[in-house]
């Protein structure tokens, strides 16, 4: 069988909904797009009464289940924007034209080295899948979830399978480490002697991310969320500036051309 | 010679292989594909965001970020041609000379169907470009176009839908030799924060509709492409009810990347009915 290839623009249907602290996390039906996802994929869904669409990075998949293949997003429940506010609320049985998987993955080393890997919020999401495929490749695996409070926090108990290494970060203390990702990666890096960074979060996450492995002499990659509205590289809207590796400036499509890049890539400063 | 009935609109297909995973088996093979505008020399296009949603539309200040022209010849060039598609070169300039340049180039270029003009730019998206609020400024260009590309390949002209001044922009396209005009481009507009846009989607639809009517009744022996908020058939036909020749789908693919190819198989099913 040859290996399926390429995004699908698909029916999606919510089978499951639970709203899990902060967040809701929707298990979909979308033919096709389990099985051609890989780690740090996302998917663009279209939300009632919207023209531009909503990307929302894939937490899970699931080969089979007593619905077939599917698939695992996680949005805010509550305080969030229009589009995820709507999509948070819709009850199993629901349908959504889902376009996807989209954009780049992350690249996966050929050896079995260690990785550190680093999520703030929802978006940790797409370490979940990441960490089980780096695992399978026998590499070691720290994880550190990081968020606010304890309600954004993506449950890392599932992770503790594939992980050597969970850490828990809050900004407020209230479970784990108190504090930011910026005021610990050095320090954790250092501990898990990774070879590779990758990380997912706000901007503020993957550029200490980035800049520790820097300092580290370690690669890293990084999942980039811009304002994205189409999600499949059609209208050059997303903008992501990062260095070219011919050392020249450029503006490149978050969707397209990312949204996983690496680190040392980006031009922060310009984000 | 006039493409269609169903065109993929410029700056909406992405460089056309993005567009084609969305196109079936065929891909993009026989589609009448306008490239985004490509410029002489590379533009990184405007800061982000770029794009905002607003009701029944969006409003886009993207700023035609295109490789430029020898980039674009040497790599998404032939990659449509290759592909299939019918591909109309969208092309915008600085100066008249930058348009006659890139006439020329083109015409020599292996594979270019037509080339479309793109003299409706709303203000803040064709920052930089040439200046063309009077009608005589785009048939200047279309003229200076129409000399450098051979007669036998349509030079399309795409026009501002600006009901006031639209008879009279198309007419003097026409008589510099335009092949066809597209009417029209995203509507002048601004972001909820004051910046300039141009407004797309199917809010502006019965503004470019209501001037494809006028054109078409001022100027039956012009041929128009409708363009602004096409998205299902209903709204296909609703430009060609109105004289159009054929339509083009920006915005709506946006929204859903398989409308075109939905669209141009409802045609080859029921030419141009309900
Ligand atoms: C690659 C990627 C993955 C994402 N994954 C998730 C996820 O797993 N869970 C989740 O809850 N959210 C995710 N987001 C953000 C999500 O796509 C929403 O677009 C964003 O939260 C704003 O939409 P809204 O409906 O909440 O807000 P609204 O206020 O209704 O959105 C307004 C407009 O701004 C755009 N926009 C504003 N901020 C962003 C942003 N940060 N990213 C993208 N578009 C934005 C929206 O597309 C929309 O057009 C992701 C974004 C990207 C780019
Ligand atoms: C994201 C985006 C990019 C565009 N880029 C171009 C372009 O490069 N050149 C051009 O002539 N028109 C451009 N347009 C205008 C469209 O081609 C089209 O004329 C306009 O959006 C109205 O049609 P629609 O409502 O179907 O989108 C762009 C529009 C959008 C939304």
């Amino acid at each position: 069988m040859s290996e399926v290839q390429g995004p699908v623009h698909v029916e999606a249907e919510v089978v499951a909904t639970k709203r899990i602290g902060g967040y809701r996390h929707l298990t979909l039906t979308a033919p096709g797009v389990p099985e051609r996802f890989r780690a740090g994929n996302f998917v663009a869904v279209t939300v009632e009464g919207h023209v531009a669409r909503r990307a929302l990075w894939v937490h899970r998949v699931r080969a089979s289940s007593s619905y077939g293949p599917t698939l695992d997003v996680v949005v805010e429940d509550r305080g969030a924007g229009s589009g995820t506010a709507w999509l948070a609320a819709q009850p199993v049985g629901t349908r959504l034209a889902l376009t996807g998987p989209l954009g780049r993955p992350f690249a996966l080393p050929k050896d079995a080295v260690s990785c550190l890997l680093v999520g703030e919020g929802y978006a940790a999401a797409p370490l979940f899948p990441l960490a089980e495929r780096l695992r399978e490749r026998g590499c070691g695996v720290s994880l550190v979830v990081s968020a606010p409070d304890e309600s954004r926090l993506l449950a890392a108990l599932e992770a503790r399978r594939s992980a050597r290494s969970v850490t828990v970060l809050t900004a407020d203390g209230s479970v784990g480490l108190r504090g930011t990702v910026a005021d610990h990666v050095d320090d954790l890096l250092r501990r898990s002697d990774a070879d590779v960074v990758y990380a997912a979060g706000p901007h503020a996450v993957l550029r200490a991310a980035a800049g520790a492995a820097e300092r580290a002499g370690a690669w890293s990659q990084v999942a980039v969320e811009t304002p994205t509205p189409c999600g499949t590289g059609l209208c050059h809207g997303c903008v992501l500036p990062v260095v070219g590796e011919d050392g020249v400036d450029r503006v490149v499509r978050t969707c397209a051309d990312g949204p996983v890049v690496r680190g040392d890539r980006v031009r922060w400063e310009a984000l | 010679m006039i493409p269609g009935p169903v065109m993929v609109a410029a700056g909406c297909g992405g460089t056309g292989r993005e567009l084609a995973t969305y196109c079936g088996d065929d891909g993009l093979d026989g589609l009448d594909f306008v490239t985004r505008s490509i410029t002489l020399d590379a533009r990184a296009g405007g800061p982000g965001p770029r794009i905002e949603e607003v009701p029944g539309g969006l409003v886009n200040a993207v700023g035609l970020p295109n490789p430029g022209l020898e980039h674009f010849l040497a790599t998404e060039l032939p990659w449509l041609v290759r592909a299939g598609a019918r591909v109309i070169v969208s092309i915008a300039g600085a100066t008249m000379g930058e348009y006659a340049d890139l006439a020329r180039r083109l015409s020599r270029a292996p594979g270019v169907a037509g080339l479309e003009v793109n003299v409706g730019a709303p203000d803040e998206v064709g920052v930089g470009l040439f200046e063309v609020r009077e009608p005589y400024h785009s048939a200047s260009v279309i003229a200076a176009v129409r000399r450098e590309f051979p007669a036998d390949r349509p030079v399309l002209a795409k026009l501002r839908p600006d009901v006031s001044r639209i008879v009279e922009g198309a007419r003097s396209c026409h008589e510099a030799g335009a092949t066809a005009v597209v009417i029209g481009n995203a509507v002048p507009a601004a972001f909820p924060d004051g910046r300039s846009g141009g407004l797309s989607g199917p809010a502006i639809a019965p503004v470019a509709l209501r001037c494809v009517a006028e054109v078409a009744r001022a100027l039956p022996e012009l041929p128009t492409i409708g363009c602004g908020g096409v998205h299902d058939l209903r709204s296909a036909n609703a430009y060609l009810d109105a004289g159009a020749a054929s339509v083009q789908v920006g915005t709506a693919l946006l929204h859903d990347p398989t409308t075109v190819a939905r669209l141009r198989a409802a045609f080859t099913s029921s030419p141009q009915e309900d």
